[in-house]
């Protein structure tokens, strides 16, 4: 604990009295979002209702931290939006504000019908399920999909090309047999005090910034933790973020270039010799073939692609190779490129070519805590081959990887074709938790809004009314807060407590929904009596938590560190079959990739560009001129959440995309104003902030817009295609493999909205939020 | 009483708004109040390869370094919540003690 913190305050049992607050220790994972579980301390009155929180200063995972979203929480819980009783609407007044309280009962029995309607008439694989994006309900509705609808069709929110780390774990799995993340010291409870830890010299934080958006898994000021510590920064970004202005070295790269800037380093790399020879000769495989690949990516060649000096690619040659314990955190700008692949291939080998992998404070191998795809797994060993089978994607037709069939989800785009054509059977009703789809990150999103409308049946499980809801909801459950919900939380390490500590309205935890609705279509898959015991179930009997506990343990104790060793591939800890190497075809880090190879994709790291770009499409480049990232992330928003917290919308009112001061000019927009964002796919209207901290010729959207002051009927919705980016991308352009996507690699133009929009904004937003 | 203050290492400070939000909710500010405020520094090119790019809290006179916290054996609100974990409180001449690094600010609060 911080020497700050004073013990006698902040006791370390799992729940204590402060005066009249009962204080709970657990973790906040969602809702409201994010990917993190942060360590929180709930304090709850004598009525039982939530009253404030702090960060927990017990817990080495983010050492009484919280970020500004988590201290908005009982603004969150308590905001008068919230839905917290079931209701449902007639299918012909979607669109209208037309929903009517039922009762949970008559809700979970309307879904039933709505299940056995669509089985009746289509099957159950016309059914659908979806779930948000790293929120603690990725579970939990295609648990219930397979279990009790009868279909293995499930994603999240039509996502193209599955391209949220997806493409980079596929990436690691095919290269390294296994997943590896930055080591901050957050593997062991002692931390920086942790003997065998030492931190890393040299961070590559490569297309992300981690400040912001604490990506699966990784809370992003524990890079602040190791900066103290000494570590230096090594950044790559088409805009300077906090970290870039904090960095020994800075790459301001166009996007979608990666791949050829990180071939550049590496031709550099072989040419110099900045390369740990021990560990290539005895751990990599097919260093020979990857010198070929690179021997022609001079930085010259490189420099002209990705608009970063040939200079500074030799010097960021050097500095890895020379800075000695490097390790990599990586983002979406990896996935959300067609080409996801090759790029990710092309950087993790620069990793591996220092030799750090596995090491203290390198690029470490983690397979703890998959809690989501073991009990999705557990379930399935239950139901047989019939419910897995024709699965949407696994026809062959979506990509190499995505042929074998074996990825944990049906594949968006095949799910996208068989609503929209019917082949090889209809989509009919959607069953959606925590996802928004066309209002967040579906690509093509009035594709995706034209499709969903036409379901016969939706159901609706979620927090506030959303865009998405007031569209094409049938039935609305309500979801809980993750203080009102019993849980457990992986992903990585430790293993954490989600304990509930009150109740609002009717609200249900996913899991609780899913057991309910469960028992009531297959009773003698959910034989679980309450959730407490299914999740003890679920801890006990999950191929990667080697944890056994019981519910009551692991509330007392909060977290629980599993084991964690370095080199595992040193002692025969990471193969399947116990010899010491890598979990891969050759069993070693795969230069060449031989599972690339047998399916017919480049075996080596690739770089090409961007199907539409200054370079691939020049007729298309002279009328959109600038190269347009989407997704920038924020502090206040987790995707298309918190937009009704006053709080958050006072720091962040609007959504921005940022441009350089010469683009600007040249496009009459100046600071602060209304700009529409075009390109050949669609338009969406956000506000600019001119800064010379954006690369020239690169502008750089806010995703997930929608407001909830606005008219929430048809046809504005909360004005959901307004602001919508993904009104400027794409679906369906996923690479060889069957992931990426073009999200952050479109072109478009940028205008000032016609005169006098947004006039109307400011008042309606005082309006909505005086009370 | 020794005059109590704010350190911030402002070489870390990441901009994140944890300190402007967790005093908001601790003190139950309205919209446009602010018991801490973060200024910033840049975003300025020094050179080619240079960024300056910092951000410094500044506490407001509606700060009183959460008395009622500190009755009861806590810490600042800001201070607690920080994400970078670069503010520290106490009495100003203990916290000189720490400043021994550059971009290291002290602020005097009256309590």
């Amino acid at each position: 604990m911080r020497e700050c913190f004073n013990p006698d305050v902040y006791k370390k049992d799992w729940q204590y009295q402060e005066g009249d607050l009962t204080v709970t220790r657990t973790c906040q994972w969602s809702a409201p979002g994010c990917h993190q579980g942060c360590s929180i301390l709930f304090y709850t009155d004598k009525d039982g209702k939530l009253v404030k929180v702090e960060g927990d200063p017990n817990s080495p995972v983010t050492d009484g931290r919280l970020c500004m979203r988590c201290l908005a929480m009982v603004e969150a819980v308590y905001h008068p939006d919230r839905i917290v009783h079931p209701m449902k609407r007639d299918r012909s007044d979607r669109g209208k504000d037309k929903w009517v309280q039922i009762t949970m009962d008559e809700a979970y029995d309307l879904c039933i019908e709505m299940v056995k309607d669509t089985t009746e008439k289509y099957g159950a694989k016309s059914i659908c399920t979806g779930a948000g994006t790293g929120r603690n309900a990725t579970w939990q509705s295609n648990v219930l999909g397979h279990g009790a609808f009868g279909t293995p069709n499930d994603n999240a929110g039509l996502l193209a090309g599955n391209c949220c780390y997806t493409p980079r774990m596929q990436g690691m799995n095919a290269i390294f047999g296994n997943t590896f993340i930055a080591d901050c010291g957050q593997l062991n409870e002692a931390r920086f005090d942790h003997p065998e830890y030492r931190r890393p010299d040299l961070f590559m934080i490569w297309g992300n910034n981690p400040l912001r958006a604490n990506a699966d898994g990784f809370f992003g000021h524990w890079i602040i933790d190791c900066m103290k510590r000494g570590s230096k920064l090594m950044t790559v970004d088409p805009q300077v973020t906090w970290l870039s202005a904090h960095s020994e070295l800075y790459l301001q790269v166009r996007p979608g270039t990666d791949a050829a800037l990180a071939l550049a380093i590496g031709h550099v790399m072989v040419e110099e010799e900045l390369y740990n020879k021990e560990f290539v000769d005895l751990w990599c495989y097919g260093f020979d073939e990857y010198k070929e690949r690179v021997a022609d990516w001079t930085p010259e060649r490189a420099a002209e692609i990705c608009w970063v000096p040939a200079e500074k690619i030799v010097a960021a040659a050097r500095l890895i190779g020379t800075a000695g314990v490097t390790t990599l955190q990586w983002g979406v700008a990896f996935d959300q490129n067609k080409w996801a692949n090759g790029t990710a291939h092309a950087v993790a080998l620069l990793q591996a070519m220092t030799g750090n992998i596995d090491n203290p404070g390198g690029f470490v191998c983690i397979n703890f805590g998959y809690v989501q795809s073991d009990i999705r797994e557990n379930v399935a060993k239950g139901l047989g081959p019939e419910v897995r089978k024709d699965r949407l994607g696994d026809d062959g037709n979506w990509g190499a990887l995505n042929a074998i069939g074996k990825g944990g989800h049906a594949i968006p785009e095949a799910i996208l074709h068989a609503a929209e054509t019917g082949d090889p059977y209809p989509v009919k009703m959607l069953f959606l938790c925590s996802t928004t789809a066309f209002t967040n990150m579906a690509g093509q999103a009035k594709r995706v809004y034209d499709c969903y409308k036409d379901m016969d049946h939706v159901v609706i499980c979620d927090l506030f009314m959303t865009p998405t809801a007031m569209a094409i909801g049938d039935l609305f459950i309500p979801m809980a807060m993750s203080c009102e919900r019993n849980c457990v939380r992986g992903w990585y390490t430790p293993l954490r407590s989600i304990v509930k500590v009150t109740q609002t309205g009717e609200a249900v935890g996913d899991e609780q929904m899913m057991l309910e609705l469960g028992k009531k279509m297959n009773p003698d898959l959910f034989y679980w009596d309450d959730v407490p015991e299914m999740l003890e179930f679920c801890t006990n009997n999950m191929a990667t938590v080697p944890i056994h506990v019981t519910m009551d343990e692991l509330r007392e104790k909060v977290i629980i560190y599993p084991d964690f060793e370095y080199r595992k591939h040193e002692t025969g800890k990471i193969r399947f079959d116990g010899q010491p190497g890598f979990n891969t075809l050759s069993g070693r880090v795969e230069f060449f990739c031989n599972m690339y190879n047998n399916v017919g994709m480049d075996p080596l790291p690739y770089f090409l560009e961007p199907p539409e770009s200054p370079v691939s499409t020049p007729e298309l480049f002279k009328e959109y001129p600038l190269v347009l990232t989407t997704g920038r992330r924020c502090w206040q928003y987790f995707h298309s959440e918190h937009r009704q917290l006053k709080s958050m919308r006072e720091f962040h009112k609007w959504p921005m995309f940022a441009i350089n001061p010469e683009d600007a000019a040249a496009a009459g927009v100046k600071e602060g104003m209304w700009c529409v964002i075009e390109n050949s796919h669609g338009k969406a209207i956000e506000v600019a902030h001119v800064t010379d901290t954006m690369m020239k010729g690169v502008v750089s959207a806010e995703h997930g817009w929608w407001f909830p002051e606005r008219d929430p009927e048809e046809p504005s919705l909360y004005g959901v295609f307004e602001s919508n980016i993904n009104c400027c991308t794409v679906q369906g352009d996923f690479g060889p493999s069957g992931y990426g996507s073009s999200y952050k690699t479109q072109l478009c133009k940028v205008y000032p909205a016609p005169e006098g929009y947004g006039e109307t904004f400011e008042q309606q937003f005082a309006d909505h939020y005086k009370a | 009483m020794a005059q109590q203050g704010l350190l911030i290492d402002y070489e870390f400070c990441t901009g994140c708004h944890t300190c402007e939000m967790a005093c908001k909710v601790e003190k139950g500010l309205e919209e446009g109040e602010f018991g801490i405020k973060l200024s910033q520094i840049g975003p300025w090119k020094l050179d080619d390869d240079k960024w300056e790019w910092d951000f410094v809290p500044l506490p407001t006179q509606r700060c009183d370094l959460c008395k009622d916290r500190l009755a009861v054996g806590k810490v600042p609100a800001c201070v607690h919540h920080c994400q970078a974990l670069c503010m520290e409180f106490g009495p100003v001449e203990e916290l000189a003690k720490k400043a021994t690094k550059p971009r290291v600010v002290i602020f005097t609060v009256e309590e």
